[in-house]
């Protein structure tokens, strides 16, 4: 018996079978530790955010400055989108809701869906799709180019000079984008719900304030804000440990896109269960 | 030889499973020019950054004067590098910042000068090194030379104990070598800094160095003055200062 198993495990098949079993596990230790070192590397780097905010070594005019190229510059971009998000949304809906008698309720239905979700979402999508690329390729070439390496033999912490200036203005400038979204979406409903389906704006306006509180509005800006941490910190923790030239500073950016844009859709499912389903 | 500003002390590197320094020792003699020379990617640029805290050794201890770099707390480095300039190979000025604001950084950072102080300062040091005139030029306008003269302005404008300068003839004409090997050599004098350089051109060597040190295979195989090393018996040092295919320094 023992002789039969021996052969067994000698034959070039068993051998193959545990080749391939040891190279998928070894596969899937390096997965699983890659994605803990991720996790590890961008906690630390929070951390070290958050000390720096807390010990108030702020720098004022570059975080205007980002204010200025994270947020105004993605204005029109979050702007169009939402306009026509919001108008899809009623046309899709409107004419379907007169036809069955729920005209009444187009502009709340609209208005809910779009401050509640779409606007804070569909922004940091936006957002996270020019900023997040631009601040993962920024900090990149700037590792590979050894400037990142200069700021700390200058005696500059790399954090505080990249990474908090980039984290305030877009936690500044995301939820003010989301509530120009909020706007221009519910308008471009209302705009298409009178123009296809004949609701009126008073209608649609006056069904839209009673089913949106204030409260609402705040939970969608809480979103906003919890997406700027997520878009910044993803761009930067991918910039800054960036490797291998232009080849690398390109992976970063898409990586830093496609992780950031995967991490606001599960991160919004969480929060509205939280914020919404499960209270 | 002077006392040591700094010094290696039995100090190794690996990354992963590449040893690029084992049980290595260097002193750098206070108030001279020590040139480090070597193969290519035989670690000389590790040792300029250990001597900045910018990597930590996985054994052994660096000292700035009695100070070990290896225990110091980040803010402790961070105050330690304020007494360090590095010029780095391919100068890293930061592209969004003019020549002006990039030589300007460390003293808005470090110091509480006013801006008038500041500027003066700063035309000064670029002056030194001939490039006064690109104080608004942003680096993408600069030639290599001037990138490199303009990264010495930026790693001396504190007045450090101590410059380090990564390869800084490496990439560039031999008149533009003259001119940086010059210009370090009057920096030196200027700033009565230390200096340790990393470089591949032995003529710019022979120029200005006080000191020469030889890094092969991890290790320093020699180092003294610059006559001392060139009258080395060593096989490798000698295969080395040749240029020669033919010898003990594996191809």
């Amino acid at each position: 018996m023992a002789q039969v198993l021996r052969e067994v495990e000698e034959s070039p098949t068993a051998q193959a079978v545990e080749r391939v079993s040891v190279g998928a596990l070894a596969s899937v230790g390096r997965k699983v530790s890659d994605m803990l070192e991720y996790a590890g590397g961008l906690t630390m780097l929070m951390w070290e955010t958050v000390k720096t905010i807390f010990r108030l070594r702020i720098r004022f005019a570059e975080t205007l400055n980002q204010c200025y190229l994270l947020g105004y510059q993605s204005l029109i971009i979050v702007l169009l989108t939402s306009l026509f998000t919001g108008m899809v949304f009623s046309l899709e809906s409107a004419v379907q809701a007169v036809q069955y008698g729920f005209g009444s309720f187009v502009g709340g239905i609209v208005s809910y869906t779009v401050v509640r979700e779409l606007g804070p979402m569909l922004s940091a999508v936006v957002v996270a799709g020019r900023a997040c690329a631009a601040i993962a390729a920024e900090l990149g070439s700037m590792e590979v180019t050894e400037q990142i390496e200069a700021l700390k033999s200058l005696g500059l912490a790399p954090v505080r000079f990249l990474v908090v200036p980039r984290l305030l203005a877009l936690m500044i400038m995301l939820p003010l984008l989301t509530v120009f979204a909020d706007v221009i979406g519910v308008y471009g409903g209302q705009w298409i719900a009178h123009a296809q389906a004949h609701i009126g704006t008073e209608d649609f306006m006056a069904s839209a304030r009673q089913t949106v509180g204030f409260e609402d509005v705040v939970k969608g800006l809480f979103k906003a804000l919890v997406f700027a941490v997520i878009i910044v910190m993803i761009g930067s923790y991918q910039g800054l440990t960036t490797k291998g030239g232009a080849a690398g500073v390109g992976k970063s950016a898409t990586s830093a896109v496609v992780t950031c844009i995967i991490l606001i859709f599960i991160l919004n499912f969480v929060m509205s269960y939280f914020l919404y389903a499960g209270a | 030889m002077a006392e040591p500003i700094a010094r290696l002390d039995d100090v190794s590197v690996r990354f992963g499973e590449r040893v690029v320094l084992q049980n290595c020792s260097l002193e750098v003699p206070e108030g001279a020019i020590t040139c480090i020379i070597g193969l290519s990617g035989a670690g000389k640029s590790t040792i300029l950054r250990l001597l900045d805290g910018l990597l930590l050794p996985n054994s052994g201890h660096v000292y700035l004067r009695e100070n070990d770099i290896c225990h110091m707390r980040e803010s402790q480095l961070i105050e330690m590098r304020t007494k360090i300039g590095f010029a780095f190979q391919f100068a890293a000025l930061f592209d969004s910042m003019t020549v002006g604001d990039n030589v300007s950084l460390p003293l808005r950072e470090h110091t509480t000068l006013s801006e008038k102080e500041i500027y003066a300062i700063v035309m000064h040091t670029l002056e030194s090194v001939g490039l006064s005139h690109t104080y608004d030029n942003m680096p993408s306008e600069l030639s290599g030379g001037m990138l490199k003269r303009a990264g010495f302005a930026r790693a001396v404008v504190t007045n450090p104990e101590l410059v380090l300068y990564d390869e800084p003839t490496t990439g560039v004409d031999p008149i533009v070598t003259h001119l940086l090997t010059d210009t370090i050599k009057r920096l030196r004098k200027q700033l009565n800094a230390t200096a340790v350089v990393i470089s591949h051109d032995l003529q710019s060597i022979y120029m200005m160095a006080d000191y020469v040190a030889m890094l092969f295979e991890g290790a320093i195989i020699a180092n003294g003055t610059v006559d001392e090393v060139r009258k080395s018996t060593n096989p490798i040092v000698q295969q080395f200062l040749q240029g020669s295919e033919v010898g003990p320094i594996p191809l």
